[in-house]
């Protein structure tokens, strides 16, 4: 046998080489679906502790209105109610403003002025959200205040401080989303004389409709999960919402204020883990929103 | 109307949109530092907080904030950079891969408050750990892992294809080629993706107060042995950051000088996030040019 | 697959370096490749030539085994008395055997010195006056030297595009190849530096057998010994160059070579 019939017939070292890098990577995935699985499992097993422990009823959950969860009243609907209202007042002031940024980003602004924006846009993303819930606490929460009466605290308050965090969220992905239509389809509509903004409007703006709406939920998804700027602002108080200027709660600040004041396993502890239950299927819920449009607008 | 007039209407609300985002920002930014500079003093920065009193600083927080930062970074990052690998090099187009996607995706879009709590229920309770620096650090690592994941993968994807062939055509092993010439390539990109995330780790809060605690130890500064409860660098002593204390201060507190307090520490916070937000772009680029022999900017 | 009934397969007589038997390459069902059955003669240049997608490019990427995970071969590649693809072959081995050059220059972003050495060390050399032998050695062949010398730790992507290609080759040359595999390596160059990779090759042949893909007629004229021509993913004709090129046992060859194709 000669010499190189030899070599090639021998054992690689790259063989083992790589089978170990491959198992590297294995040992982390499993890190990580390890990781979501236990998170389901205890956040589900918590919160369903409630109706299957404390035997409390999940209609009272979902449609009762006192909340005193030491003397099992546990309706938590003031919360559910101002979690969703926020965060749909929230997305509704914030998506006109947004796309009209993203307009001016994508068909408005030259390159550099594209540039300068997304470092505004990143930076207002950086901002920490305990920043956000003081900058409520000592600007907004007294505007509010001055301009509708009473303590300042409430949806508004919690409206407004929202709007500001989710905006460059909804900006930049609605952003990308004009920006992935191609300039032809522009082109066209112009040399069918169409002014710039029909040309925008009626054609850019209904082919980039599935990007925009998804941009829309990943700001709401943002949103609804916010626990501490809005806890700063809300009031903290468990009553249905009367008005823009009321203190109410949501489901996440009457998490943050409330989880450290119960001891675990007591219905009061367990009422709370059911509101973070909530709070998690909602957000599975938004993932799967996002996936149905992503998937639709794929097909169209 | 006419086309002609609408165009320009909508052409000058969207540039009003644009003039109003911009001074959103300026009018953050500015207000964060004219209430919180002035107060700004050496005796601030490097004295213990109160509880009570008037005249606390913000030392024992600036140190674990940055403590917490660091050790969840060191865990993150090689669990990020396995599962980036996988996802930009190895992941066939099958049902694990898209399942493994989804899971990742899910991660990243639940509350932090909910992952807290996760962190809180297991380490704290179950575990036993209490409010510590560990407990926090975990915590924050489930809550980095998606991002970070991710930027490590874009990375990877963004090194052309002809490197992977280079190598393997001159024998070289697959993991060997990608660890040896294509990680060297993403590294600047990875690097910016691990500061960009530092900045969100330092700023979080609503996974931190159920896990690191909203209160510190007394601690000694001199005392570098690890293991003892009054070290700095105890992992298992409860912790309050910087961005806790904004919060605390502001919804539990009685401190007299709450608001110079808050202005104070949220200032620091914006000055430390400013840092990295625009450190990241320039050390991609410096490490790009030193891994790489390149004169020219990428 | 159209099956092409006219062919021509010269037998050689020199030493053989590698040789496909019955070879058939398919991507899932799809056959892209079949029954290739050749001999390359040692020490000679020879050129795969044929209309984009006949297959050639998946042939030659089958040589080093750089097909695999991506495609499914059948057959036999004789190297050494070996089939190539059979388990037992440590094929890191093989490719230190077998070298190969890219169609887009790629050489690593690391310094022109480490472009070449970066494998070598890989590989157990270890001792630095070895290394920067093998690196002035490798330049000098590829006549890259004289330009590279004073700058050896510059970037090799701030190379010229022809310079690149020569780095490449160098750097495959390092290895100490027995064979050396060309994609189609000057099809993004200028007339120029084509011309500099085209000689290098003459060159090289003295010590490499040379197997290179290309597109441009002319190039496989006046670089090659031998010339394949591939069509409809089959092997056409096999021959001396100088024969296909001026008379060609098979119409469709002489059809392709004269440009009346189509």
């Amino acid at each position: 046998m000669d010499d190189i019939k030899q070599k090639l017939l021998s054992k690689s070292k790259q063989t083992t080489e790589d089978r170990r890098g491959k198992i590297l990577c294995y040992a982390c995935l499993s890190l990580i679906i390890v990781l979501i699985v236990s998170i389901l499992y205890f956040i589900i097993n918590r919160g369903t502790a409630t109706f299957t422990q404390n035997y409390l009823s999940l209609t009272q959950f979902l449609t009762g209105k006192q909340w005193n969860p030491g003397h099992h009243q546990i309706g938590a609907l003031p919360m559910i109610v101002t979690s969703f209202l926020v965060t749909i007042l929230a997305a509704i002031l914030a998506t006109p403003f947004a796309i009209g940024v993203a307009i001016f980003m994508t068909e408005y602004a030259p390159r550099k002025g594209t540039k300068a924006l997304r470092a505004v846009i990143e930076l207002l993303v950086g901002i920490p959200s305990v920043v956000y819930g003081y900058i409520g606490l000592m600007v907004v929460v007294p505007l509010v205040r001055k301009l509708i009466g009473g303590t300042g605290f409430g949806i508004l308050a919690g409206t407004l401080v929202l709007f500001v965090m989710i905006l460059p969220t909804v900006i930049s992905l609605t952003a990308d989303s004009l920006k992935a239509i191609p300039v032809s389809y522009r082109q066209a509509a112009l040399a069918l004389g169409a002014t710039k903004w029909q040309a925008i409007y009626k054609i850019v703006l209904r082919a980039a409709l599935p990007g925009i709406l998804t941009a829309i939920i990943f700001g709401m998804t943002r949103a609804f999960g916010e626990a501490l700027a809005v806890q700063m602002v809300i009031g903290n108080a468990v009553l249905m919402p009367e008005g823009l200027g009321t203190p109410t709660a949501t489901l996440t600040s009457q998490l943050t204020s409330q989880m450290g004041n119960t001891v675990l396993g007591t219905v009061s502890n367990n009422a709370l883990w059911s509101l973070a239950l909530v709070l998690l299927l909602m957000s599975l819920v938004f993932n799967l929103l996002i996936r149905v449009i992503t998937r639709e607008g794929v097909i169209k | 109307m006419n086309p002609k007039k609408t165009s320009r209407i909508a052409k000058h609300v969207i540039y009003g949109s644009v003039g109003l985002l911009v001074i959103l920002l300026l009018f953050l930014i500015g207000y964060i530092l004219i209430t919180g500079l002035p107060g700004m003093s050496w005796h601030f920065l490097t004295s213990v907080s109160q509880s009570f009193e008037a005249g606390g600083g913000i030392r024992d927080q600036i140190f674990n904030s940055v403590y917490i930062l660091l050790l969840t970074t060191l865990i993150s990052f090689p669990i990020a950079l396995g599962v980036g690998i996988y996802l930009a090099e190895y992941a066939k187009d099958n049902w694990f891969t898209s399942l493994l996607r989804t899971i990742i995706e899910l991660l990243s879009s639940l509350p932090s408050i909910v992952v807290g709590l996760f962190g809180y229920l297991l380490f704290v309770i179950k575990f036993q750990i209490g409010f510590s620096i560990i407990s926090g650090a975990i915590t924050l690592t489930f809550f980095n892992l998606p991002l970070l994941t991710r930027s490590i993968e874009d990375a990877f994807r963004a090194v052309p294809l002809d490197q992977r062939q280079a190598g393997v055509a001159l024998g070289i092993s697959k993991w060997k080629t990608i660890m040896g010439i294509v990680f060297p390539c993403a590294l600047p990109k990875i690097l910016t993706g691990v500061i960009l995330s530092a900045g969100r780790i330092f700023g979080e809060a609503a996974a931190l107060i159920f896990t690191a605690g909203q209160s510190n130890s007394v601690i000694n500064y001199a005392n570098w042995n690890p293991f003892s409860p009054t070290s700095p660098l105890n992992i298992f002593r409860p912790a309050e950051t910087l961005a806790v204390h904004i919060w605390k201060v502001n919804t539990e507190s009685i401190l007299p000088d709450a608001h110079q307090v808050s202005s104070g520490s949220a200032a620091v916070l914006i000055i430390v996030i400013l840092i990295f937000n625009f450190g990241a772009r320039r050390l991609g680029n410096v490490v790009y040019r030193k891994l790489t022999a390149t004169d020219k900017e990428r | 697959m159209m099956e092409i009934t006219e062919k021509y397969i010269k037998k050689i007589e020199t030493p053989v370096a590698l040789k496909t038997q019955d070879l058939a390459v398919y991507y899932g069902d799809k056959k892209a490749f079949a029954e290739g059955t050749i001999e390359f003669p040692q020490h000679q240049i020879t050129a795969l030539i044929g209309p984009s997608g006949c297959g050639k490019s998946t042939f030659l990427r089958s040589l080093n085994r750089m097909n695999d995970g991506i495609a499914r071969v059948e057959g036999q590649i004789l190297y050494h008395g070996l089939d190539i693809n059979n388990d037992q072959i440590n094929i890191y081995e093989l490719r230190k055997h077998i070298g190969m050059v890219f169609q887009h220059p790629n050489p690593f972003y690391k310094s022109i010195r480490e472009n070449i050495t970066y494998a070598l060390k890989y590989h157990g050399v270890k001792d630095q006056s070895v290394l920067d032998q093998k690196v002035k050695e490798s330049l000098q062949a590829v006549a890259l030297w004289d330009e590279v010398k004073d700058s050896l730790d510059k970037n090799g992507k701030q190379l010229s595009g022809g310079q690149q290609q020569r780095l490449c080759i160098a750097r495959a040359i390092a290895m100490e190849p027995d064979i050396l595999l060309l994609d189609e390596p000057t099809s993004g160059l200028d007339p120029v530096s084509t011309r500099k990779v085209e000689d290098t090759l003459q060159e090289l042949k003295q010590k490499y057998t040379i197997i290179i893909v290309t597109h441009n007629m002319q190039q496989a004229s006046r670089s090659s010994d031998y010339t394949v021509f591939f069509n409809l993913g089959q092997i056409v004709e096999f021959d001396e160059t100088s024969q296909i090129f001026t008379a060609p046992h098979v119409q469709m060859t002489e059809d392709y070579v004269s440009g009346n194709f189509g």
